[in-house]
């Protein structure tokens, strides 16, 4: 497996962070495509994965004894796609099909088969955990020693797959497996917390077996630290739920929910690389 | 036959290193071979199909040959989005084995009937469906299955089927169907647990002198095309019979078929289960009589519809 090359510092990480929010604000707007706020509040969870946590080699995207990462909320695939292509899975100038007819990269990600990085074809929640806990088994069944993460939104906890599959996870004293919750406040058509009564989350996945903590979900370092954690020796798995702001980074977007479906105009697009202090 | 499947699979667990055995909270006592054949292998997922299924993918997308075993509705309908996408869509190779398929639970109500899997499993790209008729068909169409490099589905009964083909049996491969009889003046195309029915109707038409070639039609996806086009050439009447509702099943399969091939459907009648639930207690013979699929309804409508 090798490590990234220049990644080794905190303000590293965080520029790519940047960058990244910046590429895919461009990308909402020359594509028309909407989920900017969902993808926004998780880039710092994909970056301190792809470029610190995970045991990857982008030269060898099917390696039996990778670490596993599945956008288990697949309408963060913008996000997804940008970060694949920014750790090397394959060159970015071909994010220029995103969402053209014929195209392989959709609104959602496509499956293992039709683009290296990808572990999942995602997009209907609540399936990434239960698929994620089948990798997470088949890696103890296989005498491999890989550690699988899906990254989930709060909108998707509503999903009863996910807690059937925490109860089995626990049962069967799973370590290799991490939950990050996207815990971004909102979902498709209101506060999460309204409409599913999430509180208290970190504790009900203790309820469910789990380990559990709770992070600022923007905090690189912490980010870093937390998901080095797997597995953590305590024979569970362990979820961490990722306190995030819908649309982080960029001033007028963050915590306004119509950032879900809105898309940026170019004026947007420049005052928002001029807020991430991204040149044009 | 979940007897049959229980012994089968365990003799696979040495055989095969990939073999993974997911149950929904049943039969545990019927695997306990199986545990010991294959250990930390066996995985009892509680009653959480929809996770089952997904965990089942995630398995098969990682090298192993995931069988997924619980009663046919929970194992189909209950769990149909994660059949889907994250079987169907991904090709991830699992079996779906459903137990007690059809009206074999008919004492249980129609919580426990399967009259619709074979119709919303075939419809899904890439999906094999196949409907074993007796314990030996099921232990050859499993090993099958687990060469097959994509999704099967397998509806199975329950106990007690009694045996139709000879043991050991000729080949038996997914997609060929097994002629069980030759006949001249009528084919009967079975599918599945119904196929005992199958036989007591070519037995009784036989006493009335109407001579029937029979075929266990266990494909259900893909069609034996070789199979249904010599049925059509060779008879005016051609019956299919399935312990499943006449919507949607291999009835309504075959006839897509003839449609597109422009022939003649005239010739096509159907067996199977009438597009309602029941709501009166009965015994699977007697579901079976209920809705004309016992041997001696299909014999009367056969010799009716032979005679018009």
């Amino acid at each position: 497996m090798t490590l990234p090359s220049g990644t080794s510092s905190i303000a590293d990480l965080e520029r790519r962070a940047r960058e990244l929010r910046a590429q895919i604000i461009e990308n909402s707007h020359r594509t028309q495509t909407p989920h900017l706020g969902s993808c926004l509040s998780c880039v710092d969870v994909l970056v301190a994965a792809y470029f610190s946590a995970l045991r990857i080699d982008p030269t060898r995207p099917r390696d039996t004894g990778r670490d596993r990462f599945i956008l288990s909320k697949g309408h963060g695939a913008p996000a997804l796609f940008h970060v694949l292509a920014m750790r090397g899975f394959y060159p970015a100038s071909m994010l220029s099909d995103y969402g053209v007819d014929g195209g392989v990269f959709a609104e959602h990600p496509p499956t293992p088969d039709h683009l290296p990085g990808i572990e999942a074809a995602t997009g209907s929640l609540g399936h990434g955990l239960p698929l994620g806990l089948g990798m997470a088994l088949a890696g103890r069944i296989q005498g491999r020693p890989y550690n699988v993460f899906a990254l989930l939104s709060d909108g998707e906890c509503n999903e009863g797959s996910v807690w059937e599959s925490a109860m089995l996870a626990a049962a069967q004293r799973v370590d290799n497996l991490m939950v990050i919750v996207d815990f971004n406040k909102w979902q498709a058509t209101g506060r999460s917390e309204e409409v599913m009564a999430l509180a208290p989350l970190a504790d009900k996945w203790r309820a469910f077996g789990w380990n559990a903590c709770e992070v600022d979900g923007h905090d690189m370092a912490a980010l870093v630290e937390i998901l080095s954690r797997v597995p953590d020796g305590g024979g569970r798995p362990l979820a961490v739920v990722a306190h995030t702001v819908k649309g982080k980074g960029v001033s007028f977007m963050e915590d306004d929910n119509n950032w879900h479906y809105r898309i940026p105009s170019a004026d947007e697009v420049a005052r928002a690389k001029v807020e991430l202090g991204v040149g044009a | 036959m979940r007897n049959a499947f229980a012994d089968e699979i365990t003799r696979l667990a040495p055989e095969d290193p990939r073999l993974v055995l997911l149950s929904g909270d049943i039969g545990n006592k019927l695997f306990d071979k199986f545990k010991a054949a294959g250990p930390g292998r066996f995985f009892n997922c509680g009653v959480a199909e929809a996770n089952m299924m997904g965990v089942a993918a995630g398995m098969a997308l990682s090298g192993l040959r995931p069988v997924i075993y619980t009663i046919t509705p929970f194992t189909t309908t209950r769990c149909y989005e994660q059949i889907r996408v994250d079987v169907c869509y991904h090709g991830a190779p699992v079996i779906i084995v459903g137990t007690g398929s059809g009206l074999s639970y008919a004492e249980l109500g129609p919580t426990h009937h399967s009259c619709e899997d074979l119709a919303i499993l075939r419809v899904l790209p890439g999906m094999t469906v196949l409907a074993p008729c007796d314990s030996t068909e099921l232990r050859h169409l499993l090993r099958a299955a687990l060469k097959h490099d994509g999704p099967v589905y397998m509806r199975i009964g329950k106990k007690g089927e009694p045996p139709i083909l000879p043991d050991p049996a000729p080949s038996i491969e997914i997609g060929r169907a097994v002629r069980v009889r030759d006949g001249r003046d009528v084919c009967l195309i079975g599918c599945g647990t119904i196929m005992s029915e199958v036989i007591k109707a070519a037995d009784i038409l036989s006493a009335q002198g109407v001579s029937a070639r029979v075929e266990s039609f266990h494909t259900v996806k893909p069609l034996d095309l070789r199979c249904l086009d010599d049925a059509f050439r060779d008879f005016g009447l051609v019956a299919v019979c399935e312990e499943h509702g006449r919507l949607g099943g291999l009835g309504s399969a075959v006839a897509e078929w003839k449609c597109q091939q422009r022939g003649d459907l005239g010739r096509l009648i159907s067996f199977g289960v009438d597009d309602e639930f029941m709501h009166e207690v009965g015994s699977q013979e007697y579901a079976r009589r209920r809705f004309a699929i016992d041997g001696e309804s299909i014999a009367t409508r056969v010799a009716t519809t032979l005679r018009q």
